[in-house]
């Protein structure tokens, strides 16, 4: 049976976490065999954030560079830091919306979540198979909730087909035992924003 | 059986009590915390489970009931095992009578530790036997294997799984609870031959362990978590924990004919020579994949020796595996390949012309008390000859710019004791030892003793929020609740100071900042050892208050807030400064700090 690896990645309290553990349950309702690890303790204070998530049978939850079928970004920097695990003619699925480290405001760093935007869009086509990048500050705003990035990117995954034999319906499935009834609606909503 | 979705921490909390483990004690450290808290979470009542003060109460606590026959697990972090060493030592030596294991996670990396040291070598060191599991479902299947061994040796046991077995995740398949097993212990059963250590008893124990774990060696050889795949090849790799299961994915994932031997060691003490010596048979050439010490390399080139056996072992020893941090997938299979001698695919992409990514080192979080308490002492001792001696805990973050305020960090408790020293070499200089409250009731406490009894000149800061926040929010004395789920009384911080002889204690509120820094520079000013509680709760833990926000209008730009403080809920928007609302827990530490009254509550501007 193949293996799909995935890369979620962002920074510490974005909700990585969340988003590996749905599509890990909506896995094992499939019979599915599933791995996963992440970042805990220190680094976790703001600092970049990544879990490994693996579907199929393996031994091991990590992977090597080059060997990811997709990455799932919560911040474009980090997005970008972790492109060279992406398989050549992944899929890469990413916020726009950048993180501002606190060294950036302390030593004037011109960092700005453009440049990572267009230096992925440049790698479209050669490693990058295929980029979508989502407008993460209209698409909270017009969901009406800062809270549901995750769902919005999941939803991207989901319903491109990236999640290798995981579809959608199985992650409104697994969201719906794992996340309180009076939130469905917006998380549903979420999962069905993004265009693809 | 049931499959569950599971941190490798999980499975070893289900597999104790599954195990029908009666008593678990442990101190919270990344990355061990989570097994405490899942037996907790799972405890229909019967089982006793407790945060203990810090790591040697908490084997203390557990040889006792050990001694009455109790199941016993006990868990803490590499570090921890340091101050559970003077109890575990002579422990081996008297022996047990219920199953004992003391779980011990590694953390090769380190990702969230101080040492890289190695909990295998500790129990060559003290003798106790070890397992060292490679994923979660193992984890969980490999602990009640660790009890029974435990049982019939009367021996402690080691369990050391590391990092990436601690907290990766898998599905994995456990016991459904009516196959749980129940353990009745008999109570303690009076025996001074048996119980109290004399040298005599030390002399004769001592001999019959050495016998004894030459034994369990024996029966570990053929111990089925132990395990050779035989190819054609005169190579072999001998790994263990998470290096053996990426090495597994590397050699599944080709298909080369002349793929390598492979032996995976589970048990690293007593090492399982047999075995070892029944792998290299017809074998000229092996690598070793593990993480931290040389450890099983140590043994495979004595083994060799002693045997007069003619087989190249390459490791850390050699400088063909990295000697320190974590062994990734891609140093593995780097290590694989040259070992093999094969090509490294070289179609990967260069990205070279990458951007400059931005650097996220960890900091304190927004609204995070310390902060403000930090930044309380260093406007009062501006200009003053001063150290800041840190100790081991979120607060180790006062450390980054710009409020650099720790000059030293070793291990819990020492800064208390490290800044008394400092000050005996250079008397003018005002010592401070900033100890979180965790930390103080941890191993502060006989530091603050020393400093009173000796007469030092110190001012104690303890940074109280009221939880262990490192880790993940802990209850510990201080806090008045228990793993049981009981209230009991608060052990109180002021009470405990002035108990020990410390006359000047003072609480203060460190958002009161203009307050806060006069009670900084009177009490750092006044004779002999005094403290300062700085206490208000971890911002993680309570609901954040309304936003601050920045009034452009007003704001001169001067960006003193960044400079000062640091918080990462103040950044910089298309040139101007603004405080990130999602991020911002309303401390108002900022609106205290800027020079013209610029930053506010939100909806309350002047």
């Amino acid at each position: 049976m193949s293996t799909t690896n995935i890369i979620l990645c962002g920074v510490g309290g974005q909700g990585t976490v969340l988003a590996s553990k749905l599509t890990a349950a909506a896995s094992m309702a499939k019979g599915l065999e599933v791995r996963s690890a992440e970042t805990i303790g220190m680094a976790q204070r703001g600092g970049s954030v990544m879990s490994y998530l693996r579907i199929g049978d393996t031994a091991s939850p990590l992977i090597t560079k080059g060997s990811a079928d997709l990455i799932i970004g919560f911040e474009p920097g980090e997005t970008v830091r972790l492109l060279p695990y992406l398989k050549k003619g992944g899929v890469v699925i990413t916020s726009n919306r950048a993180i501002m480290p606190v060294t950036a405001a302390l030593l004037d760093s011109s960092y700005s979540g453009d440049s990572m935007v267009e230096y992925l869009k440049a790698q479209e086509g050669n490693l990058v198979g295929k980029l979508l990048t989502i407008d993460m500050d209209k698409a909270l705003e017009e969901l009406g909730s800062p809270k549901v990035m995750n769902m919005v990117l999941l939803g991207a995954a989901a319903r491109g087909g990236f999640l290798g034999e995981v579809t959608i319906d199985d992650i409104k499935s697994a969201l719906v035992k794992k996340v309180k009834p009076q939130l469905h609606e917006l998380n549903f909503k979420a999962l069905e924003y993004a265009l693809i | 059986m049931n499959k569950q979705f599971l941190m490798g921490n999980e499975a070893i909390g289900l597999a104790a009590v599954a195990a029908g483990v009666n008593l678990v004690s442990g101190y919270p450290g990344t990355p061990s915390t989570e097994v405490l808290e899942t037996i907790a979470k799972e405890n229909d009542g019967s089982i006793y489970v407790e945060w203990s003060v810090n790591e040697k109460a908490a084997l203390e606590v557990a040889a006792g009931a050990s001694y009455s026959g109790a199941r016993t697990l006990i868990t803490m972090k590499q570090v921890g095992l340091n101050v559970a060493s003077d109890p575990l030592m002579s422990l081996e030596y008297v022996g047990i009578e219920g199953g004992m294991v003391i779980l011990v996670a590694d953390d090769p990396g380190p990702i969230s530790s101080q040492t890289e040291q190695d909990t295998r070598t500790f129990a060559e060191y003290s003798k106790v036997p070890c397992f060292d599991p490679s994923d979660a479902q193992e984890a969980y299947d490999m602990l009640i294997e660790a009890f029974e061994l435990s049982e019939k040796y009367k021996t402690p046991v080691f369990y050391r799984p590391t990092t990436r077995v601690c907290h990766s995740y898998q599905s994995v398949s456990v016991k459904d609870y009516f196959d749980y097993e129940y353990h009745r212990p008999d109570g303690f059963i009076k025996d001074s031959k048996r119980w109290v250590i004399f040298p005599k008893l030390s002399y004769i124990n001592h001999a019959k362990i050495e016998e004894r774990n030459i034994i369990i060696s024996d029966e570990l050889s053929s111990y089925n978590r132990n395990t050779i795949v035989r190819t054609n090849s005169t190579k072999g790799i001998v790994a263990q924990g998470i290096s053996f299961a990426i090495t597994k994915d590397i050699l599944d994932s080709i298909d080369f004919e002349n793929k390598p031997n492979l032996l995976k060691i589970t048990t690293p003490f007593p090492f399982p020579e047999k075995l070892a010596l029944e792998f290299m048979d017809g074998i000229d050439e092996v690598l070793v994949l593990e993480e931290l010490d040389p450890y099983i390399e140590r043994h495979l080139v004595y083994v060799c020796g002693r045997k007069n056996i003619k087989v190249t072992i390459k490791g850390k020893i050699t400088g063909d595996v990295a000697s320190s941090g974590e062994n990734t997938a891609d140093l593995i299979k780097s290590y694989i390949y040259k070992f093999m001698d094969w090509k490294l695919d070289s179609d990967s992409i260069n990205l070279s012309n990458t951007p400059e990514l931005p650097v996220r080192p960890p900091v304190l979080c927004a609204g995070c008390p310390h902060r403000a308490s930090f930044y309380a002492v260093k406007k009062a001792m501006k200009g003053r000859d001063t150290i800041f001696a840190g100790d081991i805990g979120c607060y180790t973050l006062g450390n980054a710019m710009p409020l650099d305020m720790v000059d030293t960090c070793l291990c819990m408790g020492a800064g208390v004791n490290i800044a008394q020293g400092v000050g005996r070499i250079k008397p003018d200089t005002k010592c401070f030892a900033f100890v979180g409250d965790s930390t103080f009731f941890a191993s502060a406490i006989t530091g603050v003793v020393n400093a009173v009894y000796n007469q030092a000149e110190m001012t104690l800061i303890v940074l109280d929020n009221s939880t262990t926040a490192m880790t993940g929010h802990q209850p510990h004395p201080g806090t008045g609740r228990t793993m049981m789920g009981e209230f009991t009384d608060k052990l109180d911080v002021e009470q405990v100071l002035r108990g020990v002889g410390v006359d000047v204690v003072v609480r203060q509120n460190p958002y009161e900042l203009e307050q806060a820094v006069k009670v900084v520079k009177e009490t750092a000013d006044k004779p002999g050892v005094k403290a300062i509680i700085f206490e208000s709760p971890c911002a993680v833990i309570v609901k954040p208050e309304k936003p601050y926000e920045v009034d452009s209008a007003k704001c001169i730009d001067c960006r003193k807030c960044i400079k000062e403080i640091g918080c990462p809920g103040i950044v910089v928007k298309a040139g101007k400064v603004s405080i990130d609302e999602a991020l911002c827990s309303g401390c108002g530490l900022c609106s205290q700090v800027c020079p013209v009254g610029a930053i506010s509550k939100k909806g309350e501007r002047l």
